[in-house]
């Protein structure tokens, strides 16, 4: 426990000093030994940039189709039509039960997009002529972020005071020259900025994907630790022109099919396409391991709990809460919970309500094939029951699904009270009045949020219970930390709630169970009777 | 007639018998510890050691029916009704009144007409029961995919293999009662370990023993 504190720490050292380093101009890394290019040779890049465009337009001129495959990717579109269920998706369309919605929130939202000046929701990124951003994902000096509300632009000299970069660190002026000839494949750095601290903070949203993932160590991720495989996320998100294998919303949950022929390429980024699809070895018990994959995720037994390593996860948000003022009059805020790695989280605040944080979480179990279904915002909902913000499709009989592990976040959030639909709101905005976190008035953070993304409202408004389901695939444990057979195979296991499956240790007391126990009861019944007898008669026959 | 010692259990045999009871016990703690009564042994090496000793247990098996076949030792399990109801009777009644036991054993019938028909039962009946049921759910990965309802057949089987396994729970209270029953436990294990058994003899059959099988008599 010591040495995971400690890594901890080291790790949140190592970030807060990335900045500092680059601001001492030391020399820019390279990244991919043995590449045929260096970056910093190129003329082009060897000049004073004034903007983030500027550097892409010069990547561009030998990327030449680049740009292009960027635009096309979920990166940049935020949006994405389900092949199964034709719901049109992606960030640009989704509510969820973390911070709301995009519309409305654009600058703050879209500081994470991989592109320049996206700031509305209604118009694609094409239609505002968004520039893609290359260095959020390319630089690999440390030297290049965004700013925390600037629709993805970076934090350039001068830096106004108090200006905070996506990870929440302090912003520092980006040396736009240096980050472009430093480029090179993404790592863990380029990916984490962004996916480590969604919903607003480290590890808020997903509970497997925090900060942690910079730099782990073995038992909380035994593929991208130093110490173990000290893989990238694009090792397993396998890309092609510029998009990615692994996606949230039509997951491959069931994959069958392994790593294919030699040299065949699979763009998927299922644990079997390395591992295969008989990964245990050849004895008894992997045989008996094996035998589960018809049945399991790999990541049900491998990903024994989430959020490890010493940063919480939001598991419980209620919004409806939010806007309390403490004695000051100023807006409340409470940090009642401190982390495994010693920080503190806040438990409530004004802007966004009560929180509930948790660390080493064991997931909940469903039956999945892959698919999710949002509740979107046309959607009518019933208020009387928790609304499921996004469900989980699934059945043991239907042969592609398996039992999934996932995080579920106990939401309470604003709805149409009459309408009956998920409402849209409009949080950030420091100079609008109408900007809950500004104005902490819901009635008007509602509407102009319904305004923004075009939807109707009734005026009524109220909060509703929500769950929203997070399938848990990254921290994969070493394997003598995976989940130990009795977790299951027990009554009140982890798989109490699961059907379709016949499972041996979960029920003692079955039929079959009940019925043996009483034959052998009653045998020896029957034969403690005959002792008895033979014992109260003084008789034992003469068998000899 | 006299009473001389037989030798009525061969090595093989005796081998079987304490191998199986070796392997029965193992199989019982075991499977009560996988289906979720005995927490003496957690579940991932129950299963292994029920799995390795039921393998075993059905090799033993192989060997048995063919020893029972070619050395004719069979014909100790024909059921016969003669003499069946007198040791009923006598279990049920006459041993409380001090009765002598009606069956007296003979070298080429080792086993009393009631203790012929148990055995013969659990293994026609209650052997095979567990053993096709079990090897029915170890396999269970190749046949799912050709059956349909693969997982209620499962809970079937698997709920058959679990009676059958109180059920031999069952009969190993009873085998076990009954070595107290007329005569000392000792005296009724003896037999088993040492393969010779008292056993009553006509002329006719002592002499042959002592002419021609004279290892066979003590």
């Amino acid at each position: 426990m010591p040495t995971r504190v400690l890594t901890a720490v080291a790790v949140s050292l190592l970030l807060g000093a990335s900045g500092a380093l680059s601001q001492e101009g030391s020399a820019p890394v390279i990244s991919g030994e043995g590449s045929t290019a260096d970056h910093s040779k190129f003329k082009i890049l060897q000049k004073e940039f004034t903007s983030g465009p500027e550097v892409t337009e010069a990547c561009v001129s030998c990327h030449t189709e680049a740009d292009d495959q960027v635009m096309h990717s979920i990166h940049f579109t935020w949006e994405f039509e389900h092949p199964g269920t034709g719901q049109l998706l992606g960030k640009r369309n989704v509510i969820n039960a973390f911070c709301g919605n995009v519309a409305g929130n654009e600058p703050r939202c879209t500081s994470c997009h991989a592109g320049y000046g996206w700031d509305d929701m209604s118009q694609t990124p094409q239609q505002e002529a968004v520039t893609p951003d290359c260095l959020v994902c390319h630089d690999r000096s440390g030297e290049y972020t965004k700013t925390a509300t600037g629709a993805g632009m970076p934090p350039l000299d001068p830096v106004k005071p108090g200006t905070k970069t996506i990870t929440g660190a302090e912003a520092w002026p980006v040396d736009l020259s240096k980050a472009a000839q430093s480029v090179g494949m993404p790592g863990r750095e380029n990916c984490g900025q962004c996916h480590f601290y969604g919903g607003g903070g480290d590890n808020v949203k997903h509970g497997d994907l925090s900060s942690v993932l910079f730099n782990p160590s073995r038992d909380v991720d035994v593929h991208m630790s130093p110490e173990g495989g000290n893989m990238v996320c694009s090792d397993c998100h396998v890309s092609d022109q510029h998009s990615w294998a692994g996606s949230r919303y039509d997951v491959m949950a069931a994959d069958t099919k392994g790593p294919g022929m030699p040299h065949e390429r699979r763009d998927v980024a299922t644990c079997q396409s390395c591992h295969g699809t008989a990964p245990h070895p050849a004895t008894l018990k992997g045989v008996k391991l094996n035998d589960h994959t018809d049945k399991l995720a790999c990541q049900t037994c491998h990903i024994p709990e989430f959020a490890r390593g010493g940063v919480a996860t939001k598991m419980e948000w209620d919004w409806s809460t939010a806007g309390k003022m403490g004695e000051d009059g100023k807006p409340l805020s409470v940090e009642d919970y401190t982390q495994g790695d010693g920080k503190h989280r806040h438990t409530y605040l004004a802007t966004k309500g009560d929180f509930v944080w948790e660390e080493n979480v064991a997931p909940i179990y469903e039956w999945f094939n892959g698919q999710v279904e949002y509740t979107l915002g046309d959607e009518t909902i019933d208020p009387s029951k928790v609304v499921e913000v996004n469900r989980i499709s699934g059945d043991p009989g239907d042969g592609g699904s398996r039992i999934w592990p996932f995080k579920r976040l106990d939401g309470r959030q604003a709805y149409d009270a009459g309408l009956n639909r998920l409402a849209y709101s409009h949080v950030w905005g420091p100079t609008t009045d109408s900007a809950f976190w500004t104005n902490f008035d819901w009635s008007k953070a509602i509407e102009a949020g319904m305004k923004a993304a075009g939807a109707e409202y009734s005026g009524e408004y109220g909060f509703v219970d929500t769950h929203m389901s997070w399938p848990i695939t990254h921290m994969v444990a070493p394997a003598e930390e995976a989940l130990d057979c009795a977790e299951c195979h027990a009554a009140d296991g982890r798989m109490a709630g699961i059907d379709g499956v016949y499972m041996p240790g979960r029920a003692p007391f079955s039929m079959a169970g009940v019925l043996g126990l009483a034959l052998v009861a009653a045998t020896a019944l029957a034969l403690g009777i005959h002792a008895l007898g033979r014992i109260f008669t003084g008789k034992n026959g003469d068998a000899s | 007639m006299t009473e001389r010692f037989v030798k009525i259990y061969p090595r093989f045999e005796r081998f079987w018998h304490w191998t199986q009871m070796a392997l029965i016990f193992v199989l019982m703690f075991t499977g009560l510890a996988v289906t979720g009564l005995n927490g003496l042994i957690p579940f991932g090496p129950a299963v292994m050691l029920h799995i390795i000793a039921a393998l075993a247990l059905i090799v033993l098996w192989v060997f048995a029916i063919f020893w029972h076949i070619t050395t004719g030792t069979w014909v100790h399990y024909v059921p016969t009704t003669k003499g069946l109801f007198k040791v009923a009777r006598f279990y049920a009644w006459g041993i409380f009144k001090g009765e002598k036991h009606p069956y007296r054993k003979a070298y080429w019938r080792k086993h009393n007409p009631l203790q012929a028909l148990t055995y013969l039962a659990l293994k026609l009946v209650l052997f095979p029961a567990i053993w096709v049921t079990g090897v029915i759910y170890l396999t269970y990965n190749f046949w799912d995919s050709s059956v349909p309802n693969a997982t209620l057949w499962l809970t079937i089987v698997a709920n058959l293999h679990l009676l059958a396994g109180f059920a031999i729970a069952a009969f190993v209270l009873a085998h076990v009662y009954l070595l107290t029953v007329g005569g000392s436990f000792r005296a009724h294990v003896r037999p088993m370990v040492t393969g010779f058994d008292k056993v009553d003899l006509t002329p006719e059959e002592e002499s042959y023993l002592e002419q021609d099988e004279p290892v066979r008599i003590r």
